[in-house]
């Protein structure tokens, strides 16, 4: 089981880091995203791999390391405003620059709706 | 002891101008002059209280962890250069009463001057090597501050720009040179690196040692190569000059090399390098002050000269050439500074220090003219005057030298050649100023100066006389005790006099005298000589050289940072592959002793479907929605995976952030491109994929080797404490709450300043709203359909209900505050999805902003709280409770804390979702809209 574990996460790691270098602001925010679920799935196994442990007092013998568990929760929490930050910074390049790409360049602009606008 | 209050004393009065210039002009500099007067008495006091032999020592500690400390000590030569330093200090402030115009700033000056001259006693009473050397560099930039003051001026802005960077570079050099130093004695406490000579000096990093070290008094005394930057300083108002060009910032050099000579010098490496370097240095000045036609000028290359002359007695290093340095320093600052303020004077009273233009001032002033002309010939040595002596001790020494070998010969020609020039420029700088019939009329008409400002020169002068005719009486015992703190071993014998008797030394004298006086009759002719040599201007090379540096570093920055997000990521990804690929290479193997756990269909099947979902997402990115809806796949049955592995709170939170998460994301894409364009190289994504594989593999190595080796994990403290410290059964909860309360403070506050952040970014922003989807189809009339409506607003009193009541049991069941805040942010955005942003801005008409911050006002508030009680910050307290029909009640103060969390998550929440979801309406976030 715990082989399978870290190669979950290495592939979700994997597919999150080549999003992350793609050249536009959408599917780096979404890789990012895609990165700290790999992360946060791999910091919560430093504390091994428990079945029916959840860390509640008296209500088994072994319980499951709480302590990442505490540092993951507040880890996808700001997760969320991390990905909340750099989607509508993206957002505010858009509208500024007229471009999503990452390197703020102001080249094409790719929907063809929008020339009819 | 009271020993630090002497650079205390000095750095107070650093704050006295400011106050004191309402008071006047006169009130200003009277009051600037206490503290230096105070200290001046101090010193005295101390040392005429105490013992001879004993060194005065004073130490505090500072960081002893890096061998810092706050340590003093007043030896003969602390003594000496605090004489020096605070008499002429003294002076100054007096003359610069005088000196500066209605339109400069008095109380600046003088503040700029205190901390210069704090500086300056710091680094001759410091008593630790780190210390000394952080007054070392506060002079720098105090002297920056002098020499800059007449900030309009680009010459002085330059000038002031080349000896910060020259005596700043030195001083990085010696900071190498004081660290080799406690490397090699292990410790940088004075006394110790004192005694330790023969430690130092049979170390192998001797050599770097001396070079250091000498790199940074070079360039503090402008030694040759380093000089250059002295003659440009003399941008500053005159009394800087005087003062940092006669008693201190040069001398400071000086003062290093004498404090360290019992522990650096006696090597042949040592004298080579002194020696040779103050002989050059010494001709060189003074050659090029002959040549100078500006008063300054000339004073700048002949103090250079004088430090080449100081410098070459310490390389030859024996008790008797020290004792002529010390004297020597004595001498140079009478008769220096006396004479940079008579040209101060002229220059205040003529309107031009141009010597061409100059001429015949004797008539017109003549008691400046004496004055000039008794200090002029003091520096010229020449009989009967104190510079006469220290010269004829400089030309025994010379002359004795037994340095060299077989070219012994080139110390005495090259202190007889200096002293030649010395007499030569100085005729030249008494006949032109005074006596020489005026080629032209100067820019003023000039009589004398008020007496006060004259007064400075007149007691110098006066000094220069009485220790030249009666050369045993004030300073014999101070200079004893100079000698005494530089010279290991056996006191040496000395007598000062103004005649020896006829000796090779004075032989020399009257030849040098005689050659200097036909130097100056032809100086006609070594001006038209020295014409057919291209002038260098040192400012124009250093600028050169500056400019071309700053070049550099451009076209190196603009290769590392050249603006694009693309290539940054792939020299930080570059990077962590290659730090982690090291780290694993140094396991010995990558499974640790642990087996392996059983697998089960199940995780076989959320394993798989975490792949696909994750694979897909990156495969698919470029038809963005399909890959956000791959990506909240992986998102949902990670949320599975956690509850799996015994995390019902991970599980909860995830599946309630999963959900704002999508919804964010979804709202974005709405107002970006459906789809990224197709434009990454084959060989761009090849190198992508390398990259992110290798990551990939190296992550899933680590996780598989940390999970397959025994774990010492710490929270065994955490599950044996959670109910009997913090009265709650849910151990995650109350780690969040309790025993790591403070970073969660920190987490809260993070998220509320995302939200405001958000908030900002939103203001104004215009963005295309699109009316059609990819393929061209018009959204949906109906755009809340009813069937949401009813269900979003049924769901709304029994989510916040689920909501409140998860809340409640957070402390001892899966629950609390975040996962609260996140399912009650959920539903009332559900409520804007299902009715839209008017419907719902109608009856919910508050911001957002103020709850979040609300929240971690109240948990701050919570954690302070405990201080009333006088436990530490975030400190918890719990107590049952007993109510009649509903029976035993437990209330923590973390469920307060805990409802702070909740505010910060709802209101940071609802601030990003909502304000975003206004802008597809026509309430966009905007500043002028209330």
């Amino acid at each position: 089981m715990e082989a399978l574990y870290a190669i979950t996460t290495g592939i979700l790691t994997a597919s999150g880091v080549y999003l992350t270098l793609r050249g536009r602001t959408f599917p780096v925010v979404v890789g990012l995203t895609l990165l700290s679920y790999a992360v946060n799935l791999f910091l919560f196994s430093m504390g091994g791999l428990t079945t029916h442990g959840a860390a509640l007092v008296g209500t088994n013998e072994n319980y499951a390391d709480p302590l990442p568990q505490a540092l993951v929760l507040t880890a996808i929490v700001i997760g969320f405003a991390m990905t909340a930050f750099a989607i509508i910074l993206a957002m505010r390049a858009r509208g500024d620059l007229g471009s999503d790409s990452v390197d703020g360049s102001r080249t094409d602009r790719e929907d063809p709706r929008e020339n009819k606008a | 002891m009271t020993l630090p209050w002497i650079p205390l004393l000095t750095f107070l009065g650093v704050f006295v101008p400011a106050l004191a210039i309402r008071g006047g002009r006169t009130v200003c500099a009277l009051a600037t002059a206490t503290a230096p007067a105070v200290a001046l008495g101090l010193v005295l006091f101390f040392y005429l209280g105490h013992d001879g032999d004993e060194v005065m020592r004073t130490s505090l500690q500072w960081l002893p962890a890096m061998g810092l400390e706050l340590a003093f000590r007043l030896d003969g030569l602390s003594l000496l250069f605090l004489l020096l330093i605070l008499g002429i200090g003294l002076l100054i402030i007096l003359y610069t009463r005088y000196y500066l115009s209605e339109q400069d700033s008095m109380s600046r000056f003088y503040a700029f001057l205190m901390l210069f001259m704090t500086a300056m006693v710091g680094i001759v009473t410091s008593d630790n090597l780190l210390l000394l050397w952080g007054f070392w560099e506060l002079t720098s930039i105090s002297s920056f501050l002098l020499i800059s003051f007449w900030s309009h001026e680009t010459t002085a802005r330059k000038g002031a720009r080349m000896a910060m960077t020259v005596t700043g570079a030195g001083g990085l050099a010696l900071l190498a040179g004081i660290m080799l130093i406690g490397k090699v004695v292990g410790t940088y406490d004075m006394g110790t690196v004192l005694e330790s000579h023969d430690l130092i000096t049979a170390s192998p990093l001797y050599p770097a040692i001396i070079v250091l070290v000498l790199l940074g008094a070079f360039t503090k005394s402008a030694q040759f190569p380093f000089h250059f930057w002295l003659p440009h300083a003399m941008a500053a108002p005159t009394p800087v000059s005087a003062y940092l060009h006669s008693a201190t910032m040069v001398k400071a050099g000086i003062f290093l090399m004498l404090r360290l000579h019992p522990a650096l010098s006696g090597t042949e490496l040592w004298t080579v390098i002194v020696t040779l370097t103050g002989l050059v240095t010494m001709v060189y000045g003074a050659w090029f002050a002959f040549l100078k036609t500006d008063l300054k000028g000339i004073l700048a290359f002949s103090t250079i000269s004088h430090l080449g002359l100081i410098t070459s007695l310490l390389g030859l290093g024996n008790s008797q050439a020290m004792i002529a340095a010390l004297f020597h320093i004595i001498n140079h600052a009478l008769f220096k500074a006396s004479l940079f303020m008579a040209a101060g004077i002229i220059d205040h009273e003529a309107g031009t220090r141009d010597v061409r233009k100059l001429g015949g001032l004797y008539r017109l002033m003549p008691i400046t003219t004496v004055l000039t002309c008794i200090a002029t010939v003091s520096m010229a040595g020449l009989p009967p005057l104190n510079g006469f002596i220290s010269k004829e001790m400089f030309f025994t020494e010379a002359l004795a030298s037994q340095q060299f070998g077989g070219l012994a010969w080139i110390v005495p020609l090259l202190a007889g050649l200096g002293g030649l020039l010395s007499v030569a420029y100085s005729l030249r700088l008494a006949y032109a100023t005074f006596f020489r019939r005026p080629r032209q009329e100067p820019p003023k008409t000039p009589h004398e100066p008020p007496w006060p400002m004259r007064f400075p020169v007149e007691l110098l002068v006066a000094l220069c006389i009485i220790v030249g005719l009666v050369p045993t009486l004030p300073q014999s015992p101070i200079l004893e005790d100079a000698v005494r703190a530089t010279v290991s071993g056996e006191m040496p014998e000395f007598h000062l006099a103004l005649w020896h008797g006829i000796n090779p030394a004075l032989l020399l004298s009257m030849a040098v005298i005689a050659g200097g006086i036909v130097l100056h009759l032809l100086h006609r002719h070594m001006m038209r000589f020295n014409r057919q040599f291209k002038p260098q201007d040192a400012r124009y090379i250093f600028e050169g050289f500056v400019q071309r540096l700053v070049a550099l570093c451009q076209r190196l920055i603009d290769r590392l940072e050249n603006g694009s997000l693309q290539r940054y990521m792939f020299l930080l990804m570059a990077v962590s592959v290659l730090a982690m690929a090291l780290g694993l290479a140094d396991l010995d193997m990558l499974a640790g002793s642990l087996g392996q756990q059983a697998l089960d269909p199940i995780v076989i099947l959320g394993a798989a479907l975490l792949i696909m979902g994750g694979v897909l997402t990156a495969a698919l990115h470029r038809y963005r929605l399909i890959s956000l809806l791959m990506l909240s796949v992986v998102g949902l049955v990670v949320a599975l995976t956690f509850a799996r592995f015994s995390a019902p709170d991970l599980a909860l939170t995830q599946l309630s952030v999963e959900v704002v998460t999508m919804i964010l994301l979804m709202l974005a894409l709405f107002f970006l491109p459906q789809k990224t364009p197709k434009e990454s190289s084959g060989a761009r994504v090849v190198r992508d994929v390398l990259i992110a594989t290798g990551f990939g593999g190296a992550v899933a190595s680590l996780n598989f080797a940390v999970l397959t080796r025994d774990l010492n994990s710490i929270s065994n403290f955490f599950i044996d404490q959670s109910v009997p410290g913090g009265g709650g059964h849910n151990v995650v909860n109350v780690i969040l709450v309790d025993f790591r309360g403070f970073d969660t403070l920190g987490e809260i506050t993070v998220l509320a300043i995302a939200g405001l952040a958000i908030f900002k970014l939103l203001n104004r922003l215009r963005l295309f709203m699109p009316a059609t989807d990819m393929e061209g189809r018009l959204w949906s009339n109906d755009r809340h359909p009813t069937l949401l409506m009813v269900v979003s607003q049924t769901l709304l009193p029994l989510a916040l209900l689920v909501s409140f009541f998860i809340f409640l049991r957070g402390h001892n069941q899966p629950g609390g505050g975040f996962i609260a805040g996140l399912i009650t942010a959920v539903a009332l955005i559900l409520l804007y999805m299902s009715r839209g942003v008017e419907w719902a801005q109608q009856r919910l008409d508050f911001q957002f902003q103020p709850i979040a911050i609300a929240g971690v006002a109240l948990s701050t508030f919570t954690g302070l709280c405990s201080w009333l009680f006088g436990y530490p910050f975030l400190t918890s307290t719990f107590d049952h409770f007993h109510l009649p029909l509903i029976g035993d009640i437990e209330l923590a103060s973390a469920l307060i804390f805990d409802g702070g969390i909740y505010l910060a998550v709802v209101g940071a929440t609802l601030m990003i979702l909502a304000n975003l979801g206004k802008l597809t309406t026509a309430h966009r976030p905007n500043k002028d809209m209330p």
